[in-house]
């Protein structure tokens, strides 16, 4: 066991899975001179060399689709996409190629690929790159999503998308990758399509995922020292979608809170909300409350964007309202 | 003529080095020297206008990404003075200097900076996103490639109306390798629209070199495949680059035609404020340095007799009151109100619209 950054285990994993598969090579903008816009691929060109590790121009639907056609041979292509804002002009080739070359032809070729990316907020990047579009490629068939929260998180679930035979949207977090956490020694493979209960509670379940995971266990944290006890789901994976895990939590506690870094309208959470009230309608005893972000293109300006973002703050004012909801308000 | 065969101005061709400077640029002789005071004068605004947003930037006034044309200054001048008043201008995210050579005023481009109300985008946009409908400067963009379409559509409007100005959109090096850039100077190219394609070949995008990047390294010469007119010039010197420019601009008005320029530039520091590059080799960091345009013209100026000691200092000091004074402004100018958070999602107003901050439940009576 060891304690690193989410991503030094992200860089390690990609390391280990190019020792152990010649088939896995790496793709994407500045990945290799420049050792990674965000260092996750640092060191990795000087060890494996251009032909594993290849800067790609500025080019994303022309670099995402090749790697869908080599993963069509049996590579393993592994991109790296700057943020997931860029991958609006790969979206043809994610959603229209990657995810439909399975079944299209009948199954008789997968795409055994990985989409690295991060999403983000809250770095006044603006408008145009401070999207959590997630979403888009959650709603698709074909595809998988994982989004991984704590470095060990991280690296299972990048050896077992690097390991599955699927296309996977693999996502990260700008505001995670400096966080620390401990990783086990040994080579864990997550199994792809599980949330966890990462925090077991009495009073209520707070679900998110990716940066989101991380604020809703400080909450839990927190309300714990005022005695409430907030259960906490951390989904993980976005599709599949464990619906089992978060019905039975609900079931337990009675009430739900959802906190996502995307829009609230059709967001992720919506479709959590739907799950619940079919899956646990007759425990709920108040309304699921979402906490999401301001529907707005995100303005550059610090106050505005603070205003917009979901926060440990209004996750936990949401609690508090739901609780008293419930007419079980505590502290 | 513009001749799409030969580059013009430096001749650097497919390797990374530069080879010699100037094979013959403008000559100072034909100037008025108030003209190239004021080049002058304008390339060192840009200058310390960018070493103040740096500064800013490291005490956390200025947030987000930032990159500045620190080593480009000869390039954005000529450029913006080849373009009339009325002419239409986009830019990529790297954009301060362009900002305040289509005429905005410095303390509106800090203040978008700082976030503030009195930005040029209102605090809305920042660094890498400043509009101003009066100067003409239809936007920075932050996503590589995307001001291309616009651009092609803000020429469509023009031709469509028979306007007479022309649309100017800037990209870096980079951008020549994205599907829109392909995709616009083909459409450009079929209906004849008067857009001039600036390329700022400052040899990287971030930490990737043209030669890595570009199959076609000579830039230029991707107008071919659109039988589009390519001109190479001397991104150093400002007068060569006003001169291509303006040839170029006036070409694309008269005869209603695309045409790609490419100038060769530096950029003198990282790819943005919080890039040290340590990607490049000292040899390409000297070389950057040697090609300072600002300490070059300057040279130049001082050796023809046009740029006295006195006026030297003049002009130092004149521009180092007015990027205090901008500074100054922004810093002074409030921040925009949370109350204003939705105002600007739609510019038709329709009922259900949502405005709800995040911990606001969808039903508000609940
Ligand atoms: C579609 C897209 N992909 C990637 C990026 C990230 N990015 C921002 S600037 C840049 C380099 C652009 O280089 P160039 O066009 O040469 O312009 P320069 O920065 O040198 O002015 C990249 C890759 C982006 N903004 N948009």
């Amino acid at each position: 066991m060891s304690v690193i950054t989410y991503r030094q285990a992200l860089r390690d994993t990609l390391r280990s899975e190019m020792h152990r598969d010649e088939n896995v090579l790496l793709l994407g903008e500045e990945i290799g001179v420049f050792e990674g816009s965000y260092k996750i691929t640092e060191g990795l060109l000087k060890e494996f060399g251009e032909r594993r590790v290849r800067d790609t121009p500025i080019a994303e639907e022309g670099f995402v689709g090749a790697a869908i056609g080599a993963a069509m041979l049996g590579l393993r292509p592994v991109v790296e996409l700057m943020t997931i804002n860029f991958s609006l002009i790969a979206i043809d080739q994610i959603i229209n190629h990657a995810a439909k070359i399975y079944g299209m032809f009948g199954g008789q070729t997968s795409v055994p690929m990985v989409i690295r990316t991060p999403g983000g907020g809250g770095q006044q990047l603006g408008a145009t790159h401070s999207q959590n579009i997630e979403l888009f490629y959650s709603f698709i068939p074909g595809l998988k999503v994982l989004a991984p929260s704590t470095p060990a998180e991280a690296a299972a679930m990048l050896r077992a998308a690097i390991r599955d035979d699927d296309p996977v949207l693999f996502l990260e977090n700008l505001g995670l990758y400096n966080t620390k956490g401990e990783v086990p020694d040994e080579e864990v493979v997550a199994e792809i399509g599980r949330a966890a209960v990462t925090r077991e509670g009495t009073d209520i379940t707070l679900i998110g995922y990716s940066r989101m995971a991380a604020v809703t266990t400080r909450v839990a944290e927190r309300l714990a020292e005022q005695g409430i006890s907030v259960e906490v789901v951390d989904l993980r994976s976005l599709r599949p979608l464990d619906r089992e895990t978060i019905v039975e939590s609900v079931k337990r506690t009675g009430c739900a809170v959802i906190a996502e870094d995307d829009w609230l309208t059709y967001g992720i959470g919506a479709e959590i909300a739907a799950s619940i009230q079919e899956g646990a309608f007759d425990y709920l005893d108040a309304p699921v409350r979402r906490v999401a972000m301001a529907e707005v293109p995100m303005p550059y300006a610090k106050p505005l964007e603070t205003a917009a973002m979901p926060s440990a703050e209004s996750i936990t004012t949401v609690i508090h309202e739901t609780l008293s909801a419930v007419g079980r308000r505590v502290g | 003529m513009a001749d799409t065969a030969k580059p013009r101005g430096t001749g650097r061709t497919g390797t990374r080095r530069r080879t010699a400077r100037k094979e013959a640029g403008p000559t100072l002789n034909d100037e008025q020297p108030k003209v190239l005071l004021d080049y002058y004068r304008q390339m060192l605004l840009i200058r310390r206008f960018e070493e103040r947003t740096a500064q800013a930037y490291t005490q956390a006034r200025i947030g987000g990404y930032c990159h500045l044309n620190l080593g480009e200054e000869a390039t954005v001048v000529g450029l913006m003075t080849a373009l009339q008043e009325r002419d239409y201008l986009f830019t990529n995210y790297r954009e301060h200097g362009y900002a305040i050579g289509k005429g905005i005023h410095p303390r509106r481009v800090m203040a978008e900076l700082y976030g503030r109300s009195t930005g040029v985008s209102k605090g809305w946009g920042g660094s890498m996103h400043m509009f101003d409908t009066e100067a003409r400067l239809l936007g920075g963009y932050g996503i590589v490639g995307g001001q291309l379409p616009l651009a092609v559509g803000a020429a469509l409007a023009v031709s469509y109306r028979g306007g007479d100005e022309v649309v100017m959109c800037q990209m870096g090096d980079g951008t020549t390798n994205i599907g829109a850039f392909h995709e616009s100077l083909n459409i450009a190219a079929l209906w004849n629209l008067p857009v001039v394609f600036v390329v700022i070949n400052n040899y990287t995008g971030m930490g990737t070199t043209v030669e890595k990047s570009s199959a076609e390294p000579e830039l230029y010469k991707r107008g071919s495949s659109y039988r589009m007119e390519g001109v190479r010039v001397d991104g150093q010197d400002v007068l060569a680059v006003r001169d291509a420019a303006a040839d170029l601009v006036e070409r694309a008005r008269a005869e209603q035609k695309p045409f790609l320029l490419e100038a060769m530039s530096h950029r003198m520091k990282g790819h943005s404020v919080v890039d040290p590059a340590k990607y490049r080799s000292a040899e390409q960091a000297e070389e950057a340095k040697a090609n300072d345009p600002v300490a070059a013209f300057e040279a130049r100026l001082t050796e023809a007799g046009i740029l006295t000691d006195e006026l030297r200092q003049e002009i130092a000091d004149s521009v180092k009151d007015e990027v205090a004074d901008a500074a100054d402004f922004a810093e002074n100018s409030p921040h925009p109100e949370v109350s204003t958070l939705f105002d600007y999602t739609y510019a038709t107003p329709v009922p259900n619209e949502s405005s709800r901050m995040p911990a606001d439940p969808v039903f508000a009576e609940q």
